[in-house]
């Protein structure tokens, strides 16, 4: 599957839904990745793939690691043992000389390509307009012609519902306008792995629906590879192929979303379950 | 005491004004290079590596724990002396600059540093280079936070260029000063110099006020 072929179509474009893309080959996979901070282990020599076009939604406590998992996949933060592949290609070491040694500045970006997160707090460049926030590493990152980015940003805009907004500032729309324009900008780099992190969390529950609608078109009508951290049960039964329960650490139960929210074989998924549904 | 004199004033005012077209020139000029040189400074603190931080530190501190003063004469009376000549207002506006390039590398720095670390994040996830990053990302969102500290430190600058009188520079304070010593009548002189600090200083605070409020919206 190559990564131009994972943008969002539009609504009358023919799409490949996740279920019959299959889940082709091997897209992510952790490999012992243990993560410290302190003398407290986030992750304790975790392995977990993710196979191409899949939507995962990565459930459990808080600290449980499921955001240090999406931050470690966006290089935001590294590995202290383990390797990360994406694509096939070691994320944060490189070979050289048939060794693994920590990657260069360079290799690690060009895995990252692969890659667009949407963060919990949209994160948005306050100082740049709707549009340039879409256009700007499409531009400076692809190389892509400015007229190109900016075509490519207003169909984006029009997938988020957003059009008439290109051209004012994120501060002067609301929290989940913010948060859609955030998903745009995302996608404009033709990411493989679009990461969500908690990307409701931070919204006013009446602004929370628009965002969800939105992801579940591009679930629905794309066929880019989705890892989602969310505490929105209902949306991660709504869109994906496999929910990984997470517990210190560790994966502790793994299957569809009819399995793990009506079955669940653990008692710490039951408990946690219960607790949030 | 002396009485005050209206026409004195009036006789004395083209030399003074002369003076403080100087004192403008070297403030704004001052101002470039302080600006310029403390992004260096703020920038060159942030390197990865000891052997640019280190020395820089040590630079920065030197010239922020010495009087401006001391500076102004080693740059105009010893610098000479191993074949480094500049005009004496080049030598003050390299002063100023200089001197409190060291004050704006701390604004910088905390301007900087003010900038959410989920901007610096977001690039990270754009792929965008560190280079673009710094241009596009957070210096204008750095800047925007350090205008009003900058321009206090116009202002204190601007209060700083008599010391400039100290190598020949003809400002303000150097005119008042060569016209007293001719007619020995100090009270006009001086009275106007200081009172053309306050009517450019203090509206230049206010204006400053009005942009702070503006930028913090």
């Amino acid at each position: 599957m190559s990564a131009d072929s994972n943008h969002p179509k539009d609504h009358t474009g023919e799409t490949t839904s996740p279920a019959e893309s299959g889940g082709g080959a091997e897209l992510i996979r952790f490999d012992k990745v243990t993560k410290r901070f302190g003398t407290h282990t986030v992750l304790d020599s975790l392995d977990f793939t993710v196979s191409s076009g899949k939507h995962v939604t990565l459930i459990g406590p808080s600290g449980s690691g499921k955001t240090t998992i999406l931050r470690l996949l966006m290089t935001l933060l590294k590995p202290d043992e383990g390797t990360i592949k994406v694509g096939g290609q070691y994320l944060t070491h490189e070979e050289k000389g048939g060794k693994l040694v920590p990657a260069g500045e360079k290799h690690t970006r060009e895995v990252r390509k692969k890659i667009g997160m949407v963060f919990q707090q949209f994160n948005l460049f306050p100082n740049m307009k709707v549009l340039r926030n879409i256009t700007e590493a499409p531009v400076h990152v692809l190389g892509m012609d400015k007229d190109a980015a900016e075509e490519r940003a207003r169909e984006l805009l029009d997938l988020v519902g957003l059009t008439e907004h290109l051209d004012k500032y994120p501060t002067q729309l609301s929290g989940g306008q913010q948060q859609r324009v955030a998903i745009a900008r995302a996608l404009a780099m033709r990411p493989q792995v679009l990461l969500l992190d908690e990307v409701t969390s931070a919204l006013d529950p009446e602004l929370v629906a628009g965002v969800l609608d939105v992801l579940r078109d591009i679930a629905h009508t794309t066929d880019i590879t989705m890892l989602c951290v969310t505490h929105e049960m209902n949306f991660a039964r709504d869109i994906s192929d496999d929910v990984l329960m997470f517990d210190a650490g560790r994966v502790i139960e793994s299957g569809s979303p009819e399995k793990i929210f009506t079955e669940p074989e653990h008692e710490r998924t039951r408990e946690f379950l219960s607790a949030v549904l | 005491m002396n009485n005050w004199s209206w026409s004195y004033v009036g006789e004395i005012m083209p030399d003074i004004l002369k003076g403080l077209w100087i004192t403008v020139q070297a403030t704004i000029y001052g101002s470039l290079v302080s600006f310029a040189l403390g992004l260096v400074w703020a920038l060159a603190l942030r390197a990865p590596s000891r052997w640019v931080t280190w020395p820089v530190s040590v630079f920065v501190e030197f010239i922020r724990n010495t009087p401006l003063l001391v500076q102004l004469f080693f740059l105009f009376f010893v610098l000479p002396g191993w074949g480094l000549t500049f005009a004496p207002l080049t030598t003050g506006v390299i002063g100023l600059g200089l001197h409190y390039s060291t004050y704006t590398s701390e604004v910088y720095r905390a301007g900087i540093e003010g900038v959410p670390p989920g901007q610096w994040e977001a690039a990270t996830a754009l792929s965008l280079p560190a280079r673009r990053t710094w241009i596009a990302v957070i210096l204008p969102q750095a800047f925007r936070r350090v205008v009003p500290a900058l321009g206090n430190y116009v202002i204190a600058m601007f209060k700083d260029t008599p010391l400039l009188a100290g190598i020949t520079v003809a400002d303000m304070l150097f005119q008042a000063n060569s016209i007293s010593a001719t007619t020995f009548d100090y009270l006009e002189p001086i009275t106007v110099v200081g009172i053309l600090f306050v009517v450019i200083s203090y509206p230049t605070s206010l204006l400053l006020r009005a942009l702070e409020r503006r930028l913090v919206r």
